[in-house]
């Protein structure tokens, strides 16, 4: 019985790392590439001792902008950090701490954007941003449809029910706005709500890749996301052997997001993840 | 508070529109936010599909006439739609029952105790916050003519290659996609498996139930109600696939053997400016998704 057992653990042991080496094998394979003048397509070269280079960095580059790339996807993150940090709070703290009319209606919103799919609004989307209002290529054209991200209100809706209500009260009888209980009081006591909803805010958009593509045309507009993709379908094949730079460039794009979540691991929940990078 | 109440001025006392009105001065910009781009959007694009909507000029009126149905005859016997709602079939054929299977087996062997078992989370977790751009970049050269795979594969490697091969570019995209989600769904299941009661697995192994067993009459139905979530949830990110198709198999190829209908959406919508049969598209792909989610909840509730 506790030999069986002992092998059972082992077992256990062995289809979790196999199965962690399948998930983990093309990070390193794109990090290697990225940094090997001949990246390898045979498996006895997986571990390259020599022919380290940063020249895939410096050939991507030279097609696309990296660097104006990562600026326009850093605008495109703040954008939509500072829209929802900004209106989600204040509209997170109404619906669960204060009693007003229409309360019920905001309800029904934040449950009808979780229902309505994107793929529907693309098109009356680009139609009223790109041509009704002229913001094709714009930063504002890029973050709006993200502007608010509904999950960020979820959290911060959740949080702040969880507070006992008798502190806002004793606030208010000594003739606090709501503003200042929401900004003194109700905040600092939901800082790690604030945490997980700026994280799970910020790999929606840096991820996001159909909504900037299609809202952008001019290169220097563009978040890398939509430059990559362009790279890796049409500007890599007038290369002689793009692999490395394509590699460059998905580690380029990959790597803050991949820092992010070691980092801040434990913030990071299934369920908030889930809805919020659906876009 | 009632007394306090009485200390208000007059205009206070009323009420009208609740104890704290502010509130809806605070959600103001979320409800104007979802207004315009959610709720008129959605009903935008109902009217496009039921109208020859095209695209004019800034500032040029044109007459748009309602067109009933036509839009919707239209996609709906156009081949290369047909065609794209087959494969998001043969996607979910091979993507749903090796996501469902392969996640639960996981999530359980997490959950029986594991050495490192955060690290093992994080390495699941990875793929799935990761850019799919950078990820199809990768899985590209991976699985390309010349790629690592064939040259492990040695003569067993398919030819055409797999993006390449009109029977095997959808399932390499059911299978890049299953190794994308699967973090996810293993975090849900492990979520869920915290809630199946311990007692029960002692009862069964009282009854001399071996794992395997265990594993068949007590984990799978006490997560069902999160396998029908993981159904929902994989039914629509087939429904939403255009990185993939757009990159990965080059815009739907070999010969659209791979396209989506959201890559039909873009094509005709933007491409080819006919914003009416994508919005036609659309509707129809919502309507069966909402279907199928409604099926899989009721096939979960009847047993």
């Amino acid at each position: 019985m506790h030999h069986t057992s002992k092998i059972r653990v082992a077992l256990r042991h062995v289809v979790v790392i196999l199965a962690a080496l399948i998930f983990v094998f093309p990070f390193y394979f794109m990090i290697i590439g990225a940094f090997q003048q001949n990246p390898t397509n045979t498996p006895d070269r997986l571990f390259p001792m020599s022919g380290w280079t940063l020249n895939n960095f410096i050939a991507i580059n030279s097609r696309i902008s990296l660097l104006g790339s990562l600026f326009n996807s850093l605008v495109f993150v703040v954008g939509v950090l500072l829209g929802t940090v900004t209106f989600g709070l204040l509209t997170g703290y109404a619906v669960s701490c204060l009693k007003f009319r229409g309360k019920g209606f905001v309800w029904i919103l934040m449950m009808l954007v979780q229902m309505i799919p994107f793929q529907l609004l693309m098109i009356p989307l680009y139609v009223q941003i790109a041509r009704n209002y002229g913001l094709g290529d714009t930063y504002i054209g890029i973050i709006l449809p993200f502007a608010i991200n509904t999950t960020a209100v979820f959290i911060f809706a959740q949080f702040f029910k969880a507070l006992p209500p008798s502190i806002f009260e004793a606030a208010r009888i000594d003739g606090a706005g709501e503003l200042r209980i929401l900004w003194s009081i109700a905040i600092p006591m939901v800082r790690p709500a604030l945490v997980t909803a700026v994280l799970v805010t910020f790999i929606g958009p840096w991820n996001e890749f159909l909504w900037p593509f299609l809202i952008t045309k001019n290169t220097s507009m563009q978040p890398l996301a939509v430059s990559l993709a362009n790279f890796i379908s049409s500007v890599s094949q007038s290369m002689a052997n793009p692999n490395g730079a394509i590699l460059a460039g998905a580690t380029v794009l990959a790597f803050p997001v991949v820092v992010i979540f070691c980092v801040f691991q434990k913030y990071f929940t299934a369920s908030d993840i889930g809805s919020a990078t659906k876009g | 508070m009632h007394d306090s109440n009485l200390q208000r001025p007059w205009y206070k006392r009323i009420r009208l529109f609740g104890d704290q009105p502010v509130g809806l001065i605070f959600s103001a910009p979320y409800i104007v936010f979802v207004l315009a781009i959610f709720a008129y959007p959605f009903i935008f694009a109902i009217y496009m599909a039921f109208h020859d909507y095209f695209f004019t000029a800034p500032g040029v009126q044109a007459n748009k006439p309602f067109v009933g149905f036509k839009n919707f005859q239209t996609v709906l016997t156009d081949p290369d739609v047909l065609q794209s709602f087959r494969n998001i079939l043969v996607f979910l054929i091979i993507n749903v029952p090796l996501t469902v299977v392969l996640a639960l087996v996981l999530a359980t062997v997490l959950n029986k105790g594991i050495k490192w078992a955060a690290a093992f989370r994080i390495a699941f977790y990875l793929p799935y916050i990761t850019a799919s751009v950078s990820l199809v970049g990768v899985w590209m050269i991976l699985f390309s003519q010349d790629g690592l795979i064939n040259a492990f594969l040695g003569r067993f490697a398919p030819n055409p290659s797999w993006l390449v091969n009109e029977h095997l570019a959808m399932p390499s995209i059911a299978l890049y996609v299953t190794w994308k989600q699967l973090g996810f769904y293993i975090l849900l299941y492990l979520a869920a498996l915290q809630n199946v009661p311990q007692e029960l697995h002692e009862a069964a192994e009282v009854d001399g139930a071996n794992s395997f067993q265990r594993f068949i009459h007590v984990t799978v139905p006490g997560v069902r109600s999160t396998t029908t979530l993981v159904l929902i949830l994989a039914i629509i990110t087939g429904a939403n696939l255009f990185t993939e198709p757009y990159l990965l198999t080059n815009g739907g190829g070999p010969d659209g053997a791979s396209t989506s209908p959201v890559l039909l959406i873009y094509q005709f919508g933007i491409q080819q400016q006919n914003p009416d049969l994508a919005s036609a598209i659309g509707m129809v792909l919502v309507i069966l998704v909402g279907l199928l989610s409604l099926f899989v909840n009721r096939l979960n509730k009847e047993r």
